[in-house]
């Protein structure tokens, strides 16, 4: 008996079960691209200030959008900036817009979701039908109304996109929990006697995650667009400071001449949606333990 | 149609004296593609089914059977599967015709039906409609020929009521009643040779027997051959001709159902049988028996042994139950106004002795899982009283009935659905113990050492997740989870019911096991008497949310009395072809369901006492 305890290392289940799904994570190669992709973005927009580059708010009237070139890698823009500075500048703004919006939306979405589908009854009722009322109005206008009655700054509309995306993960949340709730071991673990608590936090949320943790990947990618749209009209991040978003919003009128200018903050929110998607998909993998 | 086709088709031999097999495998292979590679999960498997005959494909989970049967009809999904050998099909090449073809064939030379009656057929259709098109797909019948048809072929399944029944929806029909509609529809086309994958294992004891007497019935009257794909031994015994064991994809043994049963040769084969159970087989014995567990390669069975008394009735009871009543209430309208109860658990009395194993039996809709679910108050009861190792369960608050579930604990049907996905096996049979506060963590890994040995696995799996696990083992941890408490008594809802023979076998004695170390008390709800023959000492018979007669196993086995516990009896398959020719009695009817309205008063019951404990309700 002490021989096997000795082999059995006694270590708490989770740092176990992280362990695993981290080794997982690592041998899918596209989840690693994913998050190389990510951090590359992110460590960027942390030392953009140590970066031997232009100011992103200089303009110069000598160089109005020229294309990339020795001097500007990316060309500049209509009021001659230089994009690449902007670019990396702007990254800050934008990954912020996606993940503090998706985990607000998450944050608050998510327990909701999970009170009203377990607990049912009179909670349920309210909490589906002012989702359902929230769901009613479009995604954009209600950020729009939200973020218009907060007040114009790139935290206000983090906020503002953040509740407008709430309701599809209480709505989403919910309907998992309605399914998972009837499977035996829910309540196999009240017939050992758990609380409310601990069923849904060991029980319910692990067993709902994978679509939770999609969609969240993909919200990002709404989110940054949606902080474009926002700053667009001056509810987002304030100009002159840089976004992708709002860099896309100023170059779709000068589509055809200076490509460029709509080119490199499409391409990187392009590749940072990817790197969410792949990431979020490598993830839901290597946390779900049936997954060889 | 079918005559003329076979006249096209050259005949290959002049034997005369011999008539064709309507079906001839030969050398059928079957793969599917698993990551890259090619699992092969059926081999070399080659059988002839003639004319007029029932041959029986038997086996466990994964034996192979139910694919067996899907290649021939080639059903399997075509990029991720490989059928190889020659399948011939009263004179067609089934593996070379063109799927157009085959379309062809499906339904019209050979049918199908399956296990699951409740969800094969489109619910948003009238039956009426859905054979009627069976019809017309393969014929240009008129719509009116095709009415008149279809009511033929509904009385021929002896629905009664077929004209009115015509016009309904399939949730109008019982499981029972679905499954006629499905052998109704098979037979639109006057099939050659009907494929049945399972088709009475999910329903109740006593429809299954009426499913059975009805395909045999319409056997001799059409003359068809009959595939029956099936796990229960019994069943081949009361319906096969031939028989072909299946076992991890190979047919390790074939022939006349009675070789098999008597003079089987395969060691799996005499595995297989020993492990049934039999109705009957527990005469002149006074406590639960074990199971006889033969080794699957050597054929040596093990001797069973009966158990020691477990029970001392000097002491009060660990469980009292009395005039338990549990209602769920049905309610319609816009303002969900109560319109109907459905009358679950009515009146239900009984108590159970420290190392006793009381069995509630009955069919499905009887109240015997409610009564369980209600004892530990997983649904709320609505009135009565239940005693339990000093607690009176119906009053506790939510504190104590917290701890309360200490001394009780329940064993899923299911052990694909009873353990969390995410959580490991060593978590997963801790977590009482911890939540509990019982120890600390080191002496809850002792404790889940201890278990998992205990159960008759090993320490080394702790890490592992259930899914790695087969449903044997998800039982067997599931039990182990259950024993983390040290409880009293163990409510074990149908938890033999999915496994398959040998396994049932080996965790129906690991229960018996455990009683006799912990002096557990079960509550051992099923439906399979043979099994509840085995293991009860004293059995309780629910109908429609009534105990309708309760005593000692001995009693209520060989001198049951009440109708409803000879009609369940009866329809028992019994694992003898010897004895198929005795025909049941059974009439075509329905399940009743417990389905009362609003002002609907229960009669007062009473019971009669037959002998010492027996009791029988009278009126």
């Amino acid at each position: 008996m002490t021989k096997l305890q000795q082999t059995l290392q006694i270590a708490p289940q989770h740092v176990r079960s992280g362990n695993r799904a981290w080794r997982k994570l690592k041998a899918n190669k596209s989840a690693v691209v994913g998050l190389v992709i990510i951090i590359f973005f992110v460590t960027l927009a942390v030392i953009a200030p140590l970066l031997p580059i232009a100011d992103p708010m200089a303009t110069s009237w000598s160089a109005i959008r020229k294309a990339p070139s020795a001097a500007h890698w990316l060309g500049t823009d209509d009021i001659g900036r230089d994009i690449l500075s902007r670019m990396i500048w702007g990254a800050r703004a934008s990954l912020m817009a996606g993940v503090f919006s998706v985990g607000i939306a998450v944050a608050i979405g998510v327990p909701l979701g999970l009170i009203s589908g377990y607990f049912g009854g009179w909670v349920d009722m309210i909490i589906s039908r002012v989702t359902e009322a929230f769901l009613a109005m479009p995604f954009l206008i209600m950020a729009i109304a939200l973020a218009a009655f907060l007040g114009p700054s790139l935290f206000n509309a983090m906020i503002a996109i953040g509740l407008s995306a709430m309701p599809l993960f209480v709505r989403l949340t919910r309907g998992q929990v309605l399914s998972v709730k009837t499977e035996d071991y829910v309540e196999g673990a009240r017939s050992i006697g758990l609380g409310h608590y601990q069923i849904i936090t060991r029980y319910i949320l692990p067993n709902v995650f994978s679509p939770l943790l999609v969609q969240a990947s993909l919200t990002i990618a709404t989110a940054i667009i949606a902080e474009a749209s926002l700053s667009f009209l001056g509810l987002g991040q304030q100009p002159p400071a840089p976004s992708w978003g709002s860099m896309l919003n100023v170059a779709k009128n000068f589509l055809s001449q200076a490509p460029w200018m709509a080119m490199w903050p499409g391409a990187a929110i392009f590749l940072v949606v990817i790197g969410f998607n792949l990431l979020g998909d490598g993830l839901r993998d290597a946390l779900d333990p049936r997954e060889a | 149609m079918t005559n003329t086709l076979a006249a096209t088709v050259p005949e290959k031999t002049t034997n005369v004296a011999r008539p064709k097999p309507v079906l001839s495998v030969e050398g059928l292979s079957t793969s599917f593609s698993v990551d890259g590679d090619w699992k092969n999960v059926v081999r070399n498997v080659s059988f002839d089914v003639m004319p007029g005959e029932t041959v029986a494909i038997v086996g466990e989970s994964g034996s192979g059977k139910s694919v067996t049967s899907l290649s021939i009809m080639r059903l399997l999904a075509k990029g991720a599967s490989r059928i190889t050998g020659k399948i011939m099909l009263s004179g067609k090449d089934l593996l070379s015709l063109t799927d157009k073809q085959m379309r062809d064939v499906r339904g019209n030379d050979a049918s199908m039906i399956f296990q699951e009656p409740m969800t094969s057929l489109n619910p948003i259709f009238t039956i009426g409609r859905q054979i009627s098109e069976a019809l017309t797909c393969h014929s240009n019948l008129s719509q009116a020929d095709a009415r008149a048809e279809t009511i033929r072929l509904l009385e021929k399944v002896r629905i009664p009521n077929a004209s009115s029944r015509f016009d309904e929806y399939p949730h109008q029909f019982s499981g029972g009643m679905r499954q006629r509609v499905m052998i109704a529809m098979a037979l639109a086309s006057r099939p050659k040779l009907l494929i049945a994958d399972e088709p009475t294992t999910a329903l109740d004891v006593t429809i299954q027997g009426q499913i059975l007497d009805l395909i045999k019935v319409l056997q001799e009257e059409e003359g068809m051959a009959v595939l029956f794909i099936t796990h229960d031994m019994g069943v081949v015994a009361e319906i096969s001709d031939r028989t072909i064991v299946m076992y991890r994809g190979e047919a390790v043994e074939s022939g006349p159902t009675d070789d098999i049963f008597h003079r089987g040769k395969h060691p799996y084969t005499r595995a297989l049988l020993s492990a049934v159970p039999r109705l009957g087989s527990m005469k002149d014995r006074r406590w639960p028996l074990r199971f006889p567990i033969v080794d699957v390669t050597t054929g040596v069975s093990t001797v069973p042994t009966e158990v020691s008394d477990t029970v001392d009735k000097r002491k009060t009871p660990i469980l009292e139950v009395k005039n338990l009543t549990t209602r769920f209430d049905i309610r319609s309208g816009l303002f969900g106004r109560k319109s109907g109860a459905i009358h679950a658990v009515e009146n239900v009395s009984f108590d159970l002795f420290q190392g006793e194993t009381l069995s509630l039996v009955g069919e499905s809709g009887c109240g015997k899982s409610t009564t369980g679910r209600s004892i530990t108050r997983l649904v709320q009861p609505d009135s009565g009283e239940v005693y339990l190792d000093g607690y009176n369960v119906l009053t506790l608050d939510q504190a104590s009935l917290r701890n309360m579930r200490k001394s009780i604990q329940m064993i899923f049907q299911d052990p694909f659905a009873s353990l969390n996905p995410r959580m490991s096996v060593g978590a997963t049979i801790a977590e009482p113990f911890i939540a509990h506060r019982l120890g600390t963590k080191k002496q809850a890994q002792d404790k889940t050492v201890d278990l998992l040995e205990r159960v008759g696995l090993t320490a080394d799996m702790m890490k592992r997740y259930p899914h790695e696990f087969s449903g044997g083992q998800r039982q067997r941890i599931a039990i182990a989870r259950a024993l983390a408490l040290d409880p009293k008594v163990i409510v074990a809802d149908e938890s033999v019911s999915a496994l398959d023979v040998s396994i049932k076998a080996q965790v129906v004695n690991l229960l018996l096991d455990l009683q006799q170390s912990f002096n557990l008390a079960f509550l051992f709800i099923s439906h399979d008497m043979a099994v509840v023959e085995r293991v009860s000492h004293r059995v309780a018979v629910m109908y429609l949310g009534e105990i309708v007669e309760i005593g000692p196993r001995a009693a209520v086995f060989e001198n049951p009395q009440h109708d409803y516990t000879k009609k369940l009896m009866a329809a028992v398959p019994v694992p003898d072809p010897a004895r198929r020719a005795i025909k049941r009695d059974v009439a075509t009817d329905e399940l009743k369901n417990p389905v009362r309205s609003v002002d609907y008063l229960p009669p007062v019951r009473k019971y009669c006492e037959v002998s010492n404990g027996h009791l029988v309700q009278v009126g």
